[in-house]
């Protein structure tokens, strides 16, 4: 009998989880939703920190840690975030060896670049497209695997249930092929939920069409908890789209861009006026709110519509050719302007879910035998994450939580081959008897409108600005999409490759997720992070330096709290832009 | 008074063993549209152009920024990603008036509508073992230095998204014939001329000469008229050409 794993995403998070597995004798199956080189990890542009101190400015992982400790104002724990830190250089030096292209100094060694929130060049990079080079240098490795037949794919697959015995111990997992419709059970040792974060749920973000957080939000229904769910990040210039708010890279700011609208007929440049010391370059929550105020508390944005300009017209054109050149053809590429010529419309745009799945430090929810890695858990970044921390934490979960899956097996006195067939059937019975609910569903409501209204409806209440009226109301009104839910008409007849059956389940998924987020931003009445209340502005530490953890239950979300590990570094006020 | 609407011309088909049919939808203009948030308003609009209620379009997509190259599929007779296809280059083209036309990618089965099953470009990187057999994950060390040229040129060749486009445009591949298919070729020579990646180099010459390798190329050179990312496809099958030649006559005099 061999012992096996299943891993649910093919992000790096996910692939490196695999990569660990494998190299511990344990087989994999992964379960994707799409071809595993398609995950949203590829999205990531800037690049990933490690403190490799090869500019001669005395960096050092110790700095690392503050700054990431810090950035997340004091709400990550900090024993796992130090292991990250000291983590790092090793793991770049891993991509190195399986052929990352990172962007080479003139010696021929890895360059570093400086991003926000960091005094000290920390980041390498490959071009401007980081995440998708290490997305591909780890799904080749994992295809070296499956050429050995050490690990099998389901690409195509989606993740519906956990399988969990009479004593609450996973031993597989059920999932759903996205062509023929088959439901299928998989027997598994360890369940590694690996999943990325949430954005569908807020209708459009920066993330990919697969982030609808519904995996996590299965396996906080079956009894994980899930944590920090309020803390969200926004990017502060997001390019509007009509299908997704696409990212403009802050160096567009960094390089001189000012950001204005028009006030009393003329360009106001807000930022510049609201805050003189700082200017443009303000803090990315900072301008997120100076930008959401502008907009929909004065009503000033451009055409009346929430945006305003992000303006580099004022630049040398060949300067901006060089130092921007490959951001500003993507403006182009999907905007059509030229942002040479004319100011490029932006607005914030929901970005990066801090909060997640409740783990252990080993990446063990509570549930026995389900782990989680990635931005669909909770551990790394507190209440707002470093730029290029993200890669980061996907790929240093999966070097935790891989092992420690391994290591959990190997415990294990009974492997899932030898679970009886009647668990699985019982599994198997319930998902095939909802899908033929959902298939009948006959009421009015367009499931992707009744999506689109539930997007708005976050985005305006859970987002940058919070008040606990309006997220009381929101609660209120979830629990009534919930309702309309059971009235949706199942607009595609079709038998094979009903993407909107499996919409409509991911729907309801994302709906309770959007509670937990909701209510956990309710219950906190500080400021802290990305988590803006302006009737609490200061953040108060002797209240909620705490972990939000959400239960489900019947009747909505319990929550609790949880201590947060401060054993290395004392809290000390996040300031923007002061001294550290 | 100017059509408030634009049309698209889509080509379905309900299963991968129904045939195929056309069905056209009338999209309300708004400015900077693009071809996924058009399929995505069939989604919350599911009615064709003669009023008439139908399943919604099935199509593929993720990442909406061409990078991930789910979402490819005919547009207008051209492979390409849907997300970057913008409606209003369309129109400022042809006009309103002339139905945008859409296709799944025709060298791959059709599993639904604009739905391919591309797995045999994956083969394709299978059979060529492009990846460098590292030890392990573990920590060893330091990576090799590497001249920042050829660096730079590999970047280039790495940014292949497996998008299917090159293969859609390449006459060699397709049912009939066992070609890996273009994609293949600038993965091997990157992971060829890697400080680490050369070790292997002959292994992967030796994969890429076997049957349904390089030899299946025609040298259309449509591929590299249709890579999204600009890739030198046909740079890098200029330099496997020699090096299979060079490693063939190594073998013949025995080296």
């Amino acid at each position: 009998m061999t012992p096996k794993a299943i891993v649910i995403g093919g992000g790096l998070a996910g692939l490196m989880s695999v990569i660990k597995l494998v190299e511990n004798n344990i087989d994999v199956d992964i379960i994707s939703l799409v071809p595993v080189k398609r995950s949203h990890s590829v999205c990531a542009q800037g690049g990933i920190n490690a403190a490799l101190d090869t500019k001669g400015e005395g960096d050092s992982v110790e700095e690392h840690f503050y700054d990431t400790i810090y950035g997340g104002d004091f709400l990550a724990n900090q024993m796992p975030v130090k292991g990250m830190v000291e983590a790092a250089p090793e793991l770049i030096y891993m991509f190195d060896r399986m052929g990352t292209p990172f962007t080479r100094t003139s010696e021929g060694i890895l360059d570093l670049r400086r991003f926000g929130g960091t005094k000290k060049k920390r980041t390498v990079f490959a071009g401007a497209t980081t995440g998708q080079q290490l997305e591909y240098a780890l799904d080749e490795q994992v295809r070296r695997y499956e050429d050995e037949g050490k690990v099998h794919k389901f690409e195509g697959w989606e993740f519906l249930k956990a399988v969990l015995d009479d004593r609450g111990i996973c031993r597989g997992c059920i999932a759903q092929n996205l062509a023929t419709m088959e439901i299928k059970a998989f027997r598994g040792d360890a369940l590694l939920l690996c999943t990325g974060g949430a954005g569908v749920i807020y209708g459009k973000s920066t993330n990919s069409s697969i982030n609808t957080g519904s995996a996590a939000s299965i396996i906080y229904q079956q009894g994980a908890a899930y944590a920090n769910g309020e803390f969200v990040q926004i990017h502060p210039t997001a390019m509007l789209g009509d299908d997704k708010t696409r990212l403009m890279s802050e160096s567009a700011r960094g390089e001189g861009g000012r950001v204005w609208t028009y006030k009393d007929g003329k360009p106001w440049y807000f930022l510049e006026e609201m805050y003189p010391n700082y200017g443009n370059l303000v803090p990315r929550d900072i301008a997120s709110r100076a930008i959401h105020k502008v907009c929909v508390d004065m009503g000033l944005g451009i055409d009346g519509e929430k945006q305003v300009y992000l303006d580099l017209t004022h630049l040398d054109k060949d300067f901006l050719e060089q130092r921007l050149g490959g951001i500003l053809e993507i403006y182009e590429k999907f905007h059509g302007d030229d942002p040479k010529k004319v100011p490029m419309k932006i607005y914030p745009g929901i970005h990066y879910f801090m909060g997640g799945i409740h783990v252990n430090w080993e990446h063990m929810t509570c549930l026995t035998g389900v782990f989680a890695a990635g931005e669909c858990d909770y551990m790394y970044h507190g209440a707002n994450r470093l730029g290029a921390n993200s890669l980061l934490s996907a790929v240093y979960s999966g070097t935790v939580c891989g092992p420690a899956a391994a290591r959990y097996i190997q415990s294990l006195d009974k492997l899932s081959e030898e679970e009886s067939e009647t668990l699985f059937e019982k599994y198997l019975r319930e998902e095939r008897a909802y899908d033929d609910e959902i298939r009948m569903m006959d009421g009015d409501e367009n499931p992707y409108l009744l999506h689109q209204e539930m997007g708005q409806l976050m985005t305006a209440n859970v987002g940058i600005v919070r008040y606990n009226s309006k997220l009381e109301k929101t609660d209120i009104e979830l629990q009534n999409y919930l309702e309309r839910w059971h009235h949706i008409n199942m607009i595609d007849q079709g038998s094979y490759s009903n993407q909107t059956v499996m919409f409509v389940k991911q729907l309801k998924n994302m709906m309770e997720l959007a509670r937990v987020i909701t209510l956990g931003a309710l219950r906190r009445n500080e400021s802290r992070g990305a988590h803006y209340k302006p009737d609490f502005p200061d953040r108060l530490d002797d209240e909620y330096l705490k972990t939000t953890k959400a239960f489900k239950t019947e009747d909505g979300p319990r929550f609790e709290w949880e201590e947060v590990d401060t054993s290395l570094l004392e809290p000390v006020q996040r300031t923007y832009g002061g001294k550290k | 008074m100017e059509q408030e609407y634009f049309i698209l011309n889509i080509r379905r088909q309900n299963d991968p063993h129904s045939s195929s049919y056309w069905e056209e939808f009338h999209i309300p203009y708004k400015p900077n549209m693009n071809v996924i948030s058009s399929l995505m308003y069939i989604q919350k609009h599911p009615v064709n152009a003669e009023g008439k209620r139908v399943n919604p379009v099935v199509f593929e997509c993720n990442c909406y920024e061409e990078v991930c190259g789910a979402c490819t599929m005919v547009i207008n007779g051209r492979p390409r990603q849907a997300c970057s296809a913008l409606i209003d280059k369309f129109i400022d083209k042809e006009g309103i008036e002339k139905p945008i036309i859409i296709e799944p990618l025709s060298k791959f089965p059709t599993v639904r509508d604009l739905m391919v099953d591309r797995k045999k470009l994956f083969d394709g990187l299978k059979k060529a073992k492009t990846w460098i057999p590292v030890d392990g994950s573990f920590a060893l060390g330091r990576g090799p230095r590497y001249d920042e040229k050829k660096r730079a040129y590999s970047y280039l060749l790495s940014r292949c998204m497996t998008c299917g486009c090159c293969a859609e445009a390449c006459p060699n591949f397709n049912e009939k014939s066992d070609f890996i298919g273009p994609h293949v070729f600038p993965q091997v020579q990157r992971l060829n001329i890697n400080p680490l990646g050369e070790m292997q180099k002959d292994e992967r010459l030796k994969a890429i000469m076997a049957h349904g390798g390089i030899q299946g190329c025609g040298n259309a050179q449509n591929c590299a008229k249709v890579c999204p990312m600009h890739i030198p496809i046909l740079k890098s099958l200029a330099e496997l050409n020699f090096d299979v030649n060079i490693y063939a006559l190594k073998k013949i005099i025995k080296w």
